[in-house]
């Protein structure tokens, strides 16, 4: 905003120092757990504030083998990107459809959707544990992603509803009269236009279905079938006070969103930005 | 018998477009919710079929003997209060450090997001570290008082045990969001404002605070119920320790349902926890709305 009009000055330089400052306090803890993943067990409890006396890689390699690591990272990533894809189709779709057709109907349905945002999921998870298990959801990872298509469609078709208003109908009508199906008006035409809140969408999403907790510790139950998170609170639960091991495993847990992250930042700054201001 | 073929194809697209959404939503969202309110009336404790009808004993109960109820619903609301202030001071102090024109200011950025990426569990036991060991060794190290503190020990530096690791994680997910509303004011206000004379304090009191009301209005939306529905963070910080006095109403009624076996309880906890953040979020929304000014 006034980022032209001013030059570098003296004030500037002391504010510049005061954030870098403020950014390494920041970073302080990550520091201590990364430098501390490192160190023996003796080392560790001996000085947890200094550099390792020797580096011991070992500890990464036990907790890759006890945290059977590639399994809960491939657990992740396929909950993560099937609930995705399933969210993305059934709400670019509903929205659509809502948006197009302001019938009765789907004006009330719109509103519900939207309304069911304000519930916490603490006060539907009591009773969703029971018809997960009528309906044969329980401890399995495609029930798991059932879950989050329920759970994400809300947030999802609000969004997409939002962006869809800004779409001209004139391209759509073009089509029609080309004898495009609606089918294809909507797959060939509208959606490929809803990239730029795709993208949104797909960030917000994944930073949640990857990182959640709870909703993976009541519904999967199996060793094998485990995300990074609950894996990690398992792990942490039988290794409390075995420091060195289990921050190796907190550095390995932590290691895939933050390079995600780190490759994604641009668009996962402008998505919550974004985000935000349509929210 | 084209208009029937016409209105035939209209309700199977409303299927096909509307149908999945609703059948997930309703299957995962809708039922359990009305279930609950069924539930919330009865003794069930999640294990037999056996449930029995209980009327209104569950709130009569949840209202009059439940201390730690009580105590759970007191402690997320002090939380709440504190980790809400202190991370909209410190993101809209941040967003306008950040608009300056410094070398660094997008590198920084990244930095102050960073937490925001990292699963509230995992945050909770790096930082666990953190309280138990390594402000330990800074304390040895350089003789402060306050990091000799038993961090996790006591109710009070629980608390703001639990308070610091929020507005860490919270405050840069608020900047990014204070700063998007900063570049987006408008040019010629804040240039009609110089050239009027106005100084720093007067420019962020009377132009930058209006100008950004609305991402206040989000803003203080998103820390409030992120803060009032904590979980992973408290389970993994603090257990809800010691003795019970940092436990949020969500661990509280995890508790209830899933360790205590009581459903019916848990399920009457739930649905009050639901009405008091519905109520707080919505009056909230709508009384910071009013104060949005339009360009």
């Amino acid at each position: 905003m006034m980022e032209q009009t001013q030059r570098y000055n003296a004030r500037l330089l002391a504010m510049e120092i005061a954030a870098v400052l403020l950014a390494l306090l920041f970073l302080v803890p990550f520091w201590f757990v990364v430098v501390n993943s490192l160190k023996s067990f003796g080392d560790l409890m001996r000085n947890a504030a200094g550099w390792p006396e020797a580096f011991s890689w070992v500890n990464y390699a036990k907790v890759w083998e006890i945290m059977r690591f590639p399994r809960a990272f491939m657990n992740s990533l396929l909950i993560t990107v099937l609930g995705n894809a399933g969210l993305i189709v059934i709400s670019a779709m509903a929205a659509y459809r809502i948006l197009r057709r302001p019938t009765v109907f789907n004006r009330v349905l719109f509103v519900l959707f939207i309304a069911a945002m304000v519930i916490p999921f603490q006060s539907i998870m009591i009773p969703l544990v029971k018809v997960a298990s009528e309906v044969g959801l329980m401890d399995s990872r495609f029930g798991l992603i059932v879950c989050y298509l329920g759970f994400g469609v809300s947030l999802n078709l609000f969004l997409y509803h939002g962006f869809m208003k800004s779409i001209s109908l004139e391209i759509e009508e073009a089509a029609v009269v080309d004898g495009c199906t609606p089918y294809g008006v909507f797959w060939k035409i509208v959606f490929p236009l809803l990239k730029p809140m795709t993208i949104t969408i797909l960030l917000l999403n994944s930073l949640w279905i990857w990182n959640d907790f709870l909703l993976p510790l009541l519904v999967l139950h199996s060793a094998d079938i485990r995300t990074i998170p609950l894996q990690t609170y398992s792990f942490f639960g039988q290794y409390t006070k075995q420091w060195d091991l289990a921050l190796a495993g907190l550095v390995l847990g932590v290691a895939p969103m933050v390079a995600f992250f780190l490759m994604m930042q641009k668009h996962i700054i402008a998505g919550i930005s974004a985000g935000a201001v349509k929210g | 018998m084209q208009q029937r073929g016409k209105r035939l194809s209209g309700a199977v697209q409303q299927a096909v477009f509307v149908g999945p959404a609703l059948i997930f939503f309703s299957l995962i969202v809708l039922v359990p919710f009305l279930m609950s309110f069924y539930y919330s009336l009865t003794d069930w404790n999640g294990v037999t079929t056996r449930v029995v009808w209980a009327g209104l004993d569950n709130f009569k109960r949840i209202l009059l003997e439940d201390s730690e109820f009580r105590n759970a619903f007191w402690f997320t609301t002090r939380y709440t209060i504190a980790a809400v202030l202190l991370a909209n001071a410190v993101g809209f102090t941040l967003a306008l450090l950040l608009t300056q024109p410094l070398k660094s200011k997008n590198v920084l950025r990244t930095i102050f997001f960073l937490p925001n990426v990292i699963a509230g569990l995992l945050l909770g036991f790096i930082w666990s570290f953190i309280f138990v060991k390594g402000f330990a060794a800074v304390g040895e190290w350089t003789g402060i008082g306050f990091f000799n503190l038993p961090w996790l020990g006591t109710a009070s530096t629980a608390f703001w045990g639990m308070v610091i690791v929020s507005v860490w994680q919270m405050a840069g997910y608020m900047m990014v969001i204070y700063i998007a509303a900063m570049m987006n004011m408008p040019r010629e206000l804040i240039e009609a404002a110089k050239i009027d004379g106005a100084g720093r304090w007067q420019m962020l009191k009377s132009i930058i605070l209006p100008l950004v009301m609305p991402a206040f209005t989000v803003c203080l939306f998103l820390t409030l119920s992120w803060s009032f529905k904590v979980f992973d963070l408290n389970l993994s910080l603090t257990k809800g320790g010691p003795f019970g006095s940092t436990e949020s109403v969500a661990l509280n009624i995890y508790k209830e349902a899933f360790q205590n076996n009581r459903h019916g309880l848990g399920t009457a906890k739930s649905l009050i926890f639901f009405l008091v953040v519905a109520t707080v979020t919505t009056v909230q929304v709508i009384y910071t709305k009013r104060k949005e000014v339009e360009v």
